[in-house]
C-alpha cells in the first residue's frame, strides 16, 4: 500500500514539474500577470486614486477589500473552532490532564525572563510600526497582528501561561477579535450609509475633512487596524488552548 | 549561471532535502523544527524574487507562530512517531 502511495506521489510530482516548464520566465513583461489590463490599471491608478505608495496594500485593502474582510472572518472562525474543540468547561473541567512525557516543573529562568522583559516592548513597538507603515513599506495589518500575537506568546513561553493571561485573557481575546471584524465591516457599512457602495471608502470624505483620495488612505489604515486586532487575539487564543489542552493552566 | 541562479538552486535543493527529512525522521519534535526550516527557506526565496510582503508574512507566520503551535501540540502527545 505504501509503495502505491509512493508511486502516486512521484507521478504527481513529475506531472507538476512538467507543467512548470510551461511557466513564463520570471520577470517577463509579456507574461499574463504583467500584461493583463488589470495589472496595468492597478499600477497606473493606485497612486492617483488612493495616494498609497505600497501597491500590494492598496490592492489588498481597497481594490480587493471584500476578499480581505472574508479572510479576516476565516481567521476568526478558525480561532473559534479551536476554542470550541479544545476548551474544557462544565463536566469535563475536573478530569486530570494527561501526563506529558518529559514533564518538568521548572521555575522561570533568570536569563530568559530578563531578556524577554527587555525584548517584548521593542517587539510590540515594531508590530505597531509594521501596522502603521504598511502603506509605504512592506507590512500591513496581518503581519503586524501576527508579530503582536507572537509577543504575547513569548511572554507565555518565558514565564508561564497565567502570567501572559493576566495581560490578555482568552475572554478578552475573543472580544478583541470580534471588535476587529466589527471595525472592518463597520467601516464598510458606514460608507454605505453615506451613499456609496459597501466598502467604498471615498464616501468617508463627507464626514472627514480630507479629500476623496486621502479618505481612502485613512480608511485603509482603519481596516488594517481591524485585521491586526483579530489576528493578534486569535493567535494568542489558539496558543493558550493548544498548549494546555484547553485547560488554560500550567503551560509549555 | 549567475550568482542569483546558483542561490536559487541551492535553496531549492535544501527545500527538497528538508521535505524528505521531515517525513523520514522519527522524532516529532525534530519534524516540527524542519517544518520551520522549510518555511524560512520559502521566505528567503520569495524575498529574493522581490515579493517582500509575502516573505514578511511567511517569516512571521511560518517560522514564528506556526512552529510554536506545532511544538505545543507535540509536547501534548507522544514524541515518537509510530510509523
Amino acid at each position: 500500500m505504501r509503495k502505491l502511495a509512493l508511486v502516486v506521489a512521484v507521478l504527481t510530482g513529475a506531472l507538476l514539474l512538467y507543467a512548470a516548464t510551461d511557466f513564463p520566465m520570471w520577470g517577463d513583461p509579456e507574461s499574463p500577470a504583467s500584461a493583463s489590463p488589470i495589472s496595468k490599471h492597478f499600477i497606473a491608478k493606485t497612486g492617483v486614486d488612493t495616494e498609497v505608495p505600497n501597491m500590494v496594500t492598496a490592492v489588498l485593502a481597497d481594490y480587493r477589500g471584500f476578499d480581505t474582510m472574508f479572510e479576516t472572518i476565516v481567521i476568526f472562525i478558525a480561532g473559534m473552532a479551536i476554542i470550541a474543540i479544545l476548551k474544557r468547561t462544565g463536566a469535563d473541567a475536573d478530569k486530570p490532564a494527561t501526563k506529558r512525557e518529559n514533564e518538568v516543573a521548572a521555575a522561570p529562568d533568570l536569563i530568559v525572563t530578563n531578556t524577554v522583559r527587555l525584548l517584548v516592548p521593542v517587539i510590540q513597538l515594531f508590530a505597531l510600526y509594521v501596522l502603521a507603515h504598511g502603506h509605504v513599506s512592506p507590512g500591513g495589518g496581518f503581519q503586524g497582528g501576527v508579530i503582536m500575537g507572537a509577543s504575547f506568546i513569548l511572554v507565555a513561553l518565558a514565564w508561564d501561561l497565567p502570567t501572559a493571561m493576566d495581560r490578555l485573557s482568552v475572554d478578552r481575546a475573543v472580544m478583541l477579535a470580534s471588535v476587529g471584524i466589527l471595525l472592518y465591516a463597520g467601516i464598510g457599512l458606514f460608507s454605505m450609509l453615506l451613499g456609496g457602495e459597501f466598502l467604498d471608502y471615498a464616501e468617508l470624505s463627507h464626514v472627514l475633512p480630507v479629500s476623496r483620495e486621502m479618505a481612502r488612505y485613512h480608511a485603509m489604515l482603519g481596516v488594517e487596524i481591524g485585521v491586526a486586532f483579530t489576528v493578534t487575539a486569535v493567535m494568542f487564543a489558539i496558543y493558550a488552548n493548544l498548549s494546555t489542552q484547553g485547560r488554560l493552566e500550567g503551560g509549555l | 549561471m549567475s550568482g542569483l541562479e546558483i542561490f536559487n538552486v541551492f535553496i531549492l535543493i535544501f527545500l527538497v532535502v528538508a521535505a524528505v527529512i521531515s517525513l523520514r525522521v522519527k522524532d516529532l519534535l525534530t519534524a516540527s523544527m524542519i517544518f520551520g526550516i522549510y518555511s524560512f527557506l520559502m521566505c528567503l526565496l520569495w524575498a529574493e524574487m522581490g515579493a517582500v510582503d509575502v516573505a514578511f508574512t511567511e517569516a512571521a507566520v511560518g517560522a514564528g507562530v506556526s512552529t510554536v503551535f506545532l511544538v505545543a501540540t507535540v509536547f501534548n502527545v507522544k514524541r515518537r512517531s509510530s510509523d
